[in-house]
């Protein structure tokens, strides 16, 4: 995975839950392609065609809470979503994102400076966020290492295969 | 230092932990369902260890789609099956045990001072036993099955300080509401709840499990209640061994980032309205909500005791026509107590339907779904858009007396009011 990414913002609001997310009667699907048809479908029918191509979320504060459904940040990341930024995370969320290989980045000040369809530019790594349209930059919260690390190899899964071959 | 530091460290392997820093637990359990464990399932055969680390520390409950609704949920069942089988896990089928949240401590698979992770974000209902438990999604379950491990930030802790007693109707799941409505729905966001005091002290196993299930609902990572003879009493019989409980309880200065007061003597019947669990008011304020469900169940609200007052609130009454009144169990045992009580032959005769233990319409996904203009009150822990069916829907979350009466009338009202 990049530490770069750029592209079109959404801008959705505070407490997005995983309900809205990927309602619960979509949670019997198993194919993540299967999930991101209905990515959002709890607030916008017509966030996936926005989505294909690629797209950044911006969120207000403790985006998506609720259920620990990793289907949730499935379905974002195979409709098309290349990173979330938000002012807080709730924290399952979070962790599940990272954990499947979306990255998530927590960016005090970005829900009021961003507009839907600004151009953003994200650096993981330096913790930058630019929102190109406006030409302002902001400081995120840096990811340490080891979750750099987990999201470079893609994954959990990818990350503790590769621990584990080592011991 | 507090209960969930002294949890932690002892699981980390340190003398002392202070919030912010991250270390490395063992776990002394790891739950999965039918809904989070297929994709865990996936995860766990990918990472190609051929065994879990331990496999008397792994449960399989199939609980959310349960009996299957359709072929999809059917064929998930049995990828749980045969993992269970060729791994060699407890796992607790159609009929055998219910709801997890209930089936985990009442099948005596929680003690204090535990350290227990469940793919499924109400796993925070086991601190009601002093236990350190927290949700974790899918892909994390698998790399704890594969490791025994899990790292974790330790939270800064919120505690939560209760006196009060409560006036008649007026339950555990009221001060939750009213909680929740006060600290807001990321009020303990990545922290530690640890609810104490008089109130607390004096409530009993059921009245802390609801507690503690709700709140992830105000953000926490952990809801926590120090382990004592309440805790000793209902475990009894049901674990080997009952740890010292004494070495659980929060020291005389513990730090916390702040303490919180709540009195429950003049608390008011609290509903939480849609779309949000933070939307709290009392009953009496909401002005008239009339209702097409009432469901009583789920992992907040469907044991004995929750049963018992919605069938002292509805004993010698009928359920309003046009209204469907679900009672759901929250496990086989609240079941078979709940039959031997003849509290269900009451439920049924007033006009509720009594349905098998499982998650049901609390999540949408299964029994009872709602249509688009519906209203339901539920005793259950989420009201988001979408939650119980139709996106139009509308769902309000109260206590089971709260509901039962509300069955009666109609529309959403006290048990008080249905009682006078
Ligand atoms: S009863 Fe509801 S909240 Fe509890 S585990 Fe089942 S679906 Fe989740």
């Amino acid at each position: 995975m990049e530490s770069k990414i750029r592209a079109k913002a959404a801008v959705l609001g505070n407490n997005i839950d995983t309900d809205v997310i990927l309602p619960g009667k979509y949670l019997i699907l198993v194919d993540p392609y299967d999930l991101a048809q209905h990515a959002l479908a709890g607030l916008d029918e017509h966030f996936v065609d926005k989505a294909k191509g690629g797209i950044i979320i911006v969120g207000g504060k403790n985006f998506g809470c609720g259920s620990s459904r990793e289907q949730a940040p499935l379905a974002l990341k195979y409709s098309g979503v290349k990173c979330v930024i938000a002012e807080s995370f709730a924290r399952i969320f979070y962790r599940n994102s990272i954990n499947i290989g979306l990255p998530v980045i927590e960016c005090k000040g970005i829900h009021d400076a961003v507009k839907e369809g600004d151009e953003l530019a994200v650096d993981l790594e330096a913790g930058k966020v630019q929102n190109l349209t406006t030409k302002n930059t902001f400081e995120a919260t840096k990811l340490p290492p080891s979750i750099m690390e987990i999201l470079t190899d893609g994954g959990l899964i990818e990350n503790l295969r590769k621990r584990m071959n080592k011991k | 230092m507090n209960i969930t530091e002294k949890i932690l460290a002892k699981a980390s392997g340190k003398k002392v932990v202070h919030p912010g820093e991250i270390i490395d637990a063992n776990l002394d359990m790891v739950m999965i369902h039918d809904l989070t464990g297929p994709l865990a399932v996936e995860a766990f055969k990918k990472i190609g260890t051929p065994k879990v680390w331990d496999s008397k520390k792994v449960v399989v409950i199939l609980d959310h789609q349960v009996p299957a609704e359709s072929v999809k949920a059917a064929e998930l069942h049995k990828t749980m099956r045969e993992f269970a089988k060729t791994q060699n896990l407890k796992i607790y089928d159609v009929g055998r045990g219910g709801i997890c949240h209930q089936v985990m401590p009442e099948q005596g698979h929680v003690k204090p001072g535990d350290v227990i992770i469940g793919a499924d974000s109400h796993t925070c209902t086991y601190g009601a036993f002093g236990a350190f438990a927290t949700g974790v999604g899918s892909t994390e379950a698998a790399a704890a099955m594969a490791t025994g491990k899990i790292w974790f930030k330790v939270p800064s802790t919120i505690k939560i300080e209760v006196k009060g007693k409560f006036k008649k109707y007026i339950t555990p799941k009221d001060l939750i509401l009213n909680i929740i409505g006060t600290l807001s729905v990321d009020g303990a966001i990545y922290k530690a709840a640890e609810f104490a005091g008089p109130t607390i002290k004096a409530m009993t196993t059921a009245g802390r499990m609801t507690l503690c299930n709700m709140a992830v609902e105000f953000g926490a990572k952990n809801g926590i209640i120090a382990p004592d003879e309440t805790t000793t009493e209902f475990l009894a019989g049901r674990i080997d061994k009952m740890p010292d409980t004494k070495a659980l309880q929060s020291d005389k200065d513990a730090q916390y980032e702040r303490t919180v007061e709540f009195d429950v003597a003049k608390l008011e019947p609290q509903i939480a309205c849609p779309s949000s669990v933070d939307n709290v008011k009392p009953v009496s304020e909401i002005g008239d909500v009339p209702i097409e469900q009432a469901f009583i169940g789920s992992c907040t609200n469907g044991r004995l005791e929750d049963l018992r007052i919605a069938a002292q609130v509805m004993k010698g009454k009928k359920v309003k026509d046009g209204v469907r009144a679900l009672v759901i169990p929250a496990s086989q045992e609240v079941w078979k107590q709940a039959n031997d009580e003849g509290l269900l032959q009451l439920f049924t005769e007033a006009g509720a339907i009594v349905c098998g233990s499982a998650c049901g319409p609390c999540l949408g996904g299964h029994i009872g779904l709602l249509a688009a203009g519906e209203s339901c009150v539920a005793t259950s822990n989420r009201n988001f858009i979408g939650r119980m069916g139709s996106t139009q829907a509308k769902v309000y979350l109260a206590s089971p007396a709260t509901v039962a009466a509300s069955a009666i009338a109609g529309k959403i009202v006290s048990a008080a009011e249905v009682k006078a």
